[in-house]
């Protein structure tokens, strides 16, 4: 609050001192409501306490359990939790596989599409470009993972013959792809966007076009953004469940080859859900060390992102 | 340097025309699906469809109790979250001090956001299904999708509350209102387009989501719709990941139609929060 307080002051007051006898009026109401209001910004904190304990206790129950060592779980590769075998490895395999195949979607579509909006796309074509990307960023994901299974696999089909499964990590990777576009390129072109301008007209000044302007001075200036970008797509991939639950497979598998069928991390919590699972038994234990591991990779991830863009707002701001 | 000038320029245009075909390529797809499920669904919706019960172990008849259902778990995620995530964003971007409490604060629901949605269904099933006792209910199923909701509501409220110029809260206060009736009066009516904007783009997103109600209140079949908050229900887009993955034989056109619900029902929210935000834009002095 600018208000000043000059006019107010006795000789012997200082600012502060007015300011005070002013305020003299307690207000209950008004210091309830903002306790209130402390309260409820606080329950993010509390959720986020709340997930890791929750989380924790449960995992820390797998791997109190018989036969199950850290070692074992990040470096066998065979996972059937009912019969001992706990090495998580197929699993984030089968997660590292759809998630590049979906950046390979996702990155040079996502950022072209980027810089024709932040740079080239008339006012027209950004009115109805930008409220499309929107909408495809809506879409429920049960939706994108059933028309994996019933459109881009059978079309794959085409290509690939018998060499590709029903179920299949391409066709899901291939999906996902195509639903983190969206975000890919909002963040993008708000980086792209927050290069100034002084930039764009020095090198046009410098003679060179709009397209080499837009590759060669705006992209680069803007690249921590952009990664910044990439990065929390990458985070979106390996957490997304309902793709890769129905079109990737419904069994851990560890193969790198994307043709064939196999359960991501996400997708096995999805399956055991599926299924009446005890409490306290191996499946039910383990789905909260996998739920774990993939927070403590967002979570991971979430911060590098915002490091990174974090240098992009010094630079600019 | 020697160069053509138009050379550049073809050069130039070629490269804007690519990344405009890469543009378009982005937007194909959303239209495709969409009008693939329009074209396969549509034949699928009747009245009875949308209005019957399930028969022939989802086979035939409607999928009312999965409408009903969204319907109710969309509710109850606005009932918790709306309040919570308003409060938040008022207390964030009114009141709170530039400390170290409130960094963290931010720090967190930046970092909530980025969680993915099945760990948040974990985190329901611990704590709301089993510690709380609700049991998986429509109740702890709208309480886990709040949680996942607060973000989004909190961020884009606090943007459209931080939206507002600072020159309308110091003229309410000079005229001797006290803080809360300036955000009360002033502020919160100015900002509310663009808050009931965030808050129907989080509810669109938690009425499609799947993976946190898997544990927590999603029932593959009920013969009756739910009697209580405490009932179990069926969801339309946990029905989509059933009908399409563990009922053998179940006809495309049901699915496709199911799928077209789901998806008229979601755009149907992101088309009202985009009218509301034009609405204000234009109507906006400041």
């Amino acid at each position: 609050m600018e208000v000043s307080l000059r006019h107010l002051k006795r000789p012997e007051e200082s600012a502060l001192d007015v300011s005070r006898r002013l305020q003299k009026r307690p207000r209950w109401g008004e210091g309830f409501i903002q306790a209130f209001l402390f309260f409820c910004g606080a329950v993010s904190i509390l959720t986020t306490i709340g997930i890791v304990y929750e989380l924790g206790k449960e995992a820390l129950l797998f791997f109190q359990m018989p036969g199950v060592t850290l070692l074992e779980f990040f470096t066998k590769t065979e996972w059937q939790p009912t019969v001992g075998r706990f090495g998580v490895l197929p699993l984030v395999s089968a997660t590292l596989v759809t998630t590049v195949i979906a950046m390979m979607v996702a990155v040079p579509f996502g950022l072209g599409a980027a810089i024709y909006l932040s740079e080239y796309a008339s006012e027209k074509a950004r009115k109805v470009l930008k409220p499309a990307l929107e909408v495809l960023a809506g879409i429920p994901t049960v939706v994108y993972g059933y028309f994996a299974l019933t459109t881009v696999t059978p079309f794959l089909r085409i290509f690939f013959g018998d060499a590709i499964n029903i179920y299949n990590m391409l066709s899901a990777g291939l999906t996902m792809g195509i639903m983190i576009i969206p975000l890919v390129a909002s963040v993008s072109e708000d980086a792209l966007h927050s290069v100034p301008n002084a930039l764009r007209e020095g090198a046009y000044a410098m003679g060179a076009t709009r397209l080499e302007t837009s590759l060669q001075v705006v992209v680069p200036a803007a690249l921590s953004g952009i990664i910044a970008g990439f990065i929390l797509g990458f985070s979106r991939a390996i957490g997304e469940t309902m793709i890769v639950a129905i079109a990737a497979g419904a069994g851990p598998n560890f193969t790198f080859n994307p043709l064939k069928a196999a359960e991501t991390m996400t997708g096995y919590i999805a399956r055991i859900s599926g299924g009446d699972v005890a409490y306290d038994t191996p499946d039910y234990n383990s789905i909260f060390a996998i739920g774990l591991l993939l927070f403590g990779i967002s979570l991971v991830l979430n911060i590098i992102s915002r490091r990174i863009s974090a240098r992009l707002r010094e630079v600019y701001e | 340097m020697e160069r053509s000038l138009t050379s550049a320029r073809i050069q130039q245009r070629i490269g804007f025309s690519l990344l405009g075909l890469v543009t378009f390529a982005t937007v194909l797809p959303v239209l495709l699906i969409i009008g693939f499920i329009i074209v396969k669904g549509a034949p699928a919706i009747s009245w009875e469809f949308l209005t019957a019960m399930p028969r022939n172990g989802m086979r035939d008849g409607g999928i009312l109790p999965a409408i009903i259902g969204t319907f109710y778990l969309t509710l109850g995620t606005a009932i918790f979250s709306v309040p919570l995530g308003i409060a938040a964003a008022i207390y964030i971007s009114e009141y709170a001090p530039d400390n170290f409490l409130t960094r963290l604060i931010r720090i967190a629901i930046i970092n909530l956001a980025g969680i993915p949605s099945v760990v948040y269904g974990l985190f329901g099933l611990g704590l709301f299904v089993l510690f709380l006792r609700l049991g998986t209910s429509i109740l702890a199923a709208s309480l886990t999708l709040s949680i996942m909701t607060l973000p989004v509501i909190i961020s884009t409220a606090e943007e459209a509350l931080r939206s507002v110029p600072q020159a309308f809260r110091t003229v309410s206060i000079s005229l001797g209102a006290t803080r809360w009736q300036t955000i009360w009066r002033i502020v919160l009516p100015q900002a509310m387009p663009g808050i009931i904007t965030g808050i129907i783009l989080g509810l669109e997103r938690a009425a499609g989501e799947t993976a946190p109600i898997l544990f927590t209140g999603a029932a593959f079949f009920l013969p009756r719709l739910p009697q209580s908050p405490f009932d179990a229900t069926m969801a339309l887009p946990y029905h989509i990941f059933v009908i399409s993955t563990s009922v053998p034989g179940m006809p495309i056109q049901i699915q496709y139609g199911t799928v077209l619900v789901l998806l008229v029902f979601v755009l149907g929210m992101n088309l009202i929060a985009t009218l509301i935000r034009q609405r204000a834009r234009a109507r906006r002095q400041w």
